[in-house]
């Protein structure tokens, strides 16, 4: 039996408190704890970037991070991240323009979705070297492109 | 994003998928649930001397330690078998090994435990004494005369040998103007779904009925599966496939490790769930593509093909897939061959061997993108040696079955294709004049461009005469079955499955337009045996094409029940009467009543109604093509690549697809179905490898060493459509998923042996790593030649 910790953490906009077990990713921590089934596991190794979600205003990989490790962490899934309406203009383009199909890889590419948008207004290949963290088996990544594209333009436009 | 075409209705459930309300099977709740991890053997092929499970049956949270014993009481041995093939005999199968394991990876032992940390922590406690036995890894080493046997008691490891021969090959080489040939080889891949393969089983042992959720494209399938290996009645078996995470026909067998899933469920009688881990994924999910092919094509002085000939081995893993086999991709790979062309005289022979590898099954257009490499790479050839253009040799070339129906030399059949139309659409899409030049000014340059053509035939909405005759049972059919609710909502519920196709918003357009509803009145049931009628699932491109067909026919005589039942209420002929937008209204166009209005007085007071016989709410209709084995689809794709002959490397600049699904529903979800196919084909050609030892030790097995295309490496692609609606159907649409992967990797071959051209080299093994490439260059002398 593995040691357990408690941890203080808040939690899409929640400050909320647990008992862990020492060896818990935070992954299974948020999908099997707290029921928050939108991070999901491709790898467990930190290559798909399935799992990514908000640490501290940048995307990270919560199969990498045990769950003690957030103590004290700003994280937000992609139920957090929905709920503040703070990406449903990338979601609704995602939609519009079908850059999901089993919608496995989705929330992750998201996360690093909006971590670029925050930090830059990418062009194509920007976007393309930034996804290079997120596996997409289904869509070819091209229409995630898109997507991505006509927000970063959207979002200088209605800035400027 | 074709913008502006209202054909272009998004999918429903990409707005709960972008939200993260996906319902994968593994976020599916159920009390008290088991997890379930296996021992699997680290072995490619052992003996198991002795076993200890006492360790593991006392670990913290240890509900169960399950070996084949255990489950020989509940589950029944099962033989995978095509009646029409003897030869692709496979040994008798278990869910768990018993004396032997046949491959490294292979499930020996379950433990269910309270939490899936807990299994695995309690699957290192099982002890087991192995004595290794010979393991065969490589296509020769299975064919060799003295070869000892993947699993003990089998007579050899001839799995398939199967030749077909049309024409007189032999002189048509011997008076040819011009022979060319080639050697390819095609690494083993895999399907790399992102969500890895998941089941969850519960039985009830007081009304004795199993429920199965499922990682699965199938559902009816493996109905039929569990049934008739637990004995179980199918209607006390229920499968649900909820939300996919990718299938690719990796998630479209009966695996042995989710079989002893749900017998595990039955003889604990609680419920269990397997989610399988990546590293896992890599040694227990069916592989694909393993093959090494030789080819010969002839042509005469004209410039036209002659004569083929082509032999395929082709590499199985330990036992053939359940319940399809394992032969499809080699005599895919044989049949296939000059589909899109005119050809004489044509032989083929397609050899498999068993090996003590991962067992190998079906992959997104199974053994078609070889066939569609191996004749495009040797049409490239020809056509240099010739000194004609590669575009314009295809273009003499391509099978007149525009006009009339026609059978290719290998035996496939066509009709209404569009192979120049789609030609002439390409080159006009990829400035081809303008690109050919641009290669030549780079040559000079020392910069290695290279174009690339990928005719192709896509074997689509594939029927009953596949399966049929193998005894395989596995439906070849679609069925849709359309309610009226009482509230005027329209259900439908389909055999089709959907692992984010968007079928289900096909179906919701074809259904919507025939019907006359509005979409946001329509609900699409997919997935779940209880309540969707029997039929294929996903597989072969069936979704549209006869889902499509089997719901537009559903729709028709649901339409005429409906405005039977409003004319006798209304006292007016049926034929003066339309339904648009739920509304019956009159020849004058005046809404007269609703659906509801008509469902209801059917349903609560039928006595109002003049009517004898009052025609059903309900209808079902099914479809399967009959009359010919499968719809074919075809098109043209073209790469264009750069190969740096310094490092070996291969980057894609460019990609189009000009292809021919007949009727297109969505042009913007047929789009991305081409793009992921196209990806998929270009992995193949460039990254995908499942690299064993000669041990039979795969070496490879994660996703940091098993590559996968990634956004910055994937080109943006272009595509355009061609229409040739099918005659064979009604609806007029042929399927489209596999088309991208038919037909990618053959255009990235044509394409980096283009660009390798002047430095005299070709390559001839997938995936074109930079080793490969520089390989074939040290071979070919290193010196830029003249173009
Ligand atoms: S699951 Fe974390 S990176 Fe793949
Ligand atoms: S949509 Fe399936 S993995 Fe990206």
């Amino acid at each position: 039996m593995s040691e357990r910790h408690s941890i203080t953490l808040t939690l899409n906009g929640t400050v909320i408190s647990a008992k862990v077990d020492a060896r818990t990713h935070l992954a299974d921590f948020l999908r099997q704890h707290l029921r928050l089934t939108g991070t999901h596991i491709g790898c467990e190794h930190g290559v798909c970037g399935a799992c990514n979600v908000m640490l501290d205003g940048r995307s990270a990989r919560s199969c990498l991070m045990l769950a003690v490790q957030a103590d004290g962490a700003v994280i937000e899934t992609v139920e957090g991240l929905t709920a503040s309406g703070i990406i449903a203009d990338l979601q609704q383009e995602f939609v519009a323009r079908n850059a999901l199909q089993c919608g496995y890889c989705t929330p992750g590419i998201l996360m690093t979705a909006t971590e670029l948008l925050s930090r830059t207004q990418p062009n194509r290949a920007e976007i393309r070297d930034a996804l290079s963290g997120n596996y997409c088996r289904c869509t070819g990544y091209h229409a995630i492109v898109d997507a991505i594209e006509a927000i970063a333009t959207r979002r200088a436009e209605a800035a400027s | 994003m074709n913008s502006g075409d209202p054909r272009n209705v998004p999918r429903r459930e990409a707005a709960r998928l972008v939200a993260g309300k996906g319902r994968y099977t593994d976020d599916i709740d159920a009390g008290d649930v088991g997890h379930i991890a296996f021992v699997r053997s680290p072995y490619p092929h052992a003996r198991i001397d002795r076993m200890n499970c006492d360790a593991a049956r006392v670990a913290p949270g240890v509900i169960a330690v399950i070996t084949a014993d255990d489950l020989s009481a509940v589950c029944k041995p099962w033989e995978t078998r095509l009646a029409l093939l003897p030869t692709h005999l496979s040994p008798e199968q278990i869910p768990l090994a018993r004396d032997e394991a046949c491959w490294q990876g292979e499930a020996v032992v379950a433990i269910v435990a309270k939490t899936r940390a807990q299994a695995e922590d309690a699957c290192e406690r099982v002890e087991i004494d192995w004595t290794e036995l010979p393991a065969i890894a490589d296509l020769d080493s299975a064919a060799a005369e003295d070869a000892p046997p993947v699993k003990s008691g089998m007579p050899n490891n001839l799995g398939l040998d199967h030749g077909i021969s049309t024409g007189d090959p032999d002189a048509a080489f011997r008076d040819a103007a011009a022979v060319v040939e080639h050697d390819f080889t095609f690494s083993r891949q895999t399907g790399v779904t992102l969500e890895p393969r998941t089941i969850l089983a519960s039985f009830d042992p007081r009304v004795r009925e199993l429920v199965v959720q499922h990682s699965h494209q199938a559902p009816h399938q493996m109905r039929e599966v569990f049934s008739a290996q637990l004995g179980l009645p199918l209607s006390a078996v229920r499968v649900v496939a909820p939300d996919v995470g990718g299938a690719f026909g990796m998630k479209l067998c009966a695996y042995p490790d989710e079989m002893a899933v749900a017998a595990i469920a039955v003889l604990l009688g609680r419920p269990v769930k397997f989610c399988a881990d990546r590293l896992e994924s890599f040694v227990s999910d069916n592989h694909a593509r393993e093959a090494r092919v030789r080819g010969r094509l002839a042509v005469d002085t004209d410039g036209k093909l002659l004569a083929m000939d082509v032999a395929v081995l082709s590499g199985f893993g330990a036992y053939a897939s359940h319940p399809r086999g394992s032969a499809g991709e080699g005599l895919q790979a044989v049949h296939m061959i000059a589909a899109p062309y005119q050809l004489a005289h044509y032989r083929g022979r397609v050899r498999g061997y068993f090996q003590n590898k991962v067992p190998s099954g079906i992959l997104r257009a199974v053994g078609q993108p070889l066939a569609c490499t191996v004749t495009e790479q040797l049409l490239d050839l020809a056509a240099r040696k010739i000194g004609l253009d590669p575009a314009d040799f295809r273009r003499r070339n391509y099978t007149d079955a525009d006009d009339k129906p026609a059978r290719s030399a290998a035996g496939i059949v066509l009709s209404q294709l569009s192979l120049r139309r789609c030609h002439d659409r390409l080159l006009a899409l990829m400035n081809y004049d303008g690109l050919r030049r641009r290669q030549t000014e780079l040559r000079k340059e020392k910069c290695y461009r290279g174009i690339g053509f990928a005719a192709f035939i896509e074997q689509t909405g594939v029927g009953p005469q596949l399966y049929g005759p193998q005894n395989v049972r596995v439906s070849a059919q679609e069925a849709c079955r359309l309610t009226v609710e009482a509230d005027g909502r329209v259900r439908c519920a389909t055999s089709v499955t959907d692992q984010g196709q968007g079928t289900r918003t096909g179906l919701l357009q074809i259904l919507a337009q025939e019907l006359g509803v509005a979409p946001d009145t329509i609900e699409i049931v997919t997935g779940d045996t209880q309540v969707t009628p029997l039929g294929g699932g996903a597989w072969a491109s069936r979704g549209v094409a006869l889902g499509g067909e089997a719901t537009l026919r559903a729709a028709r005589r649901l339409k005429s029940n409906v405005l039977t039942i409003a004319g006798s209420l209304l006292q007016a002929d049926p034929a003066s009467l339309q339904l648009q937008g739920g509304v019956v209204c009159n020849a004058a166009g005046l809404a007269q009543m609703s659906l509801a209005d008509i469902a209801t007085t059917v349903g609560f007071r039928s006595h109002l109604i003049p009517l004898d016989d009052i025609p059903d709410l309900e209808v079902v209709e099914s479809f399967a093509p009959r009359n010919t084995p499968y719809i074919a689809a075809n098109g043209i794709q073209a790469a264009h690549v750069e190969v740096d002959p310094e490092l070996g490397t291969i980057r894609v600049l460019d990609f189009w697809v000009v292809d021919d699904c007949g009727r297109v529903i969505n042009p913007m979800l047929v789009d991305e179905q081409i793009r992921g196919g196209v990806v998929q084909g270009i992995g193949a050609a460039l990254y995908e490898q499942c690299i064993y030892g000669a041990d039979g030790q795969l070496e490879n097995g994660s996703l940091a060493d098993y590559l996968v295309p990634m956004a910055g490496e994937m080109p943006d692609i272009r595509i355009a459509h061609v229409e040739t609606p099918t005659a064979m159907t009604t609806l007029g649409a042929r399927g489209v998923g596999e088309a991208g992967t038919v037909g990618a990797a053959a255009a990235i071959w044509t394409a980096v042996n283009d660009a390798l051209v002047p430095l005299g080299a070709t390559v001839t093994e997938q995936p074109f790593t930079p080793e490969h490439v520089l390989d074939r260059l040290a071979l070919a002398g290193d010196q830029p030649r003249p173009t």
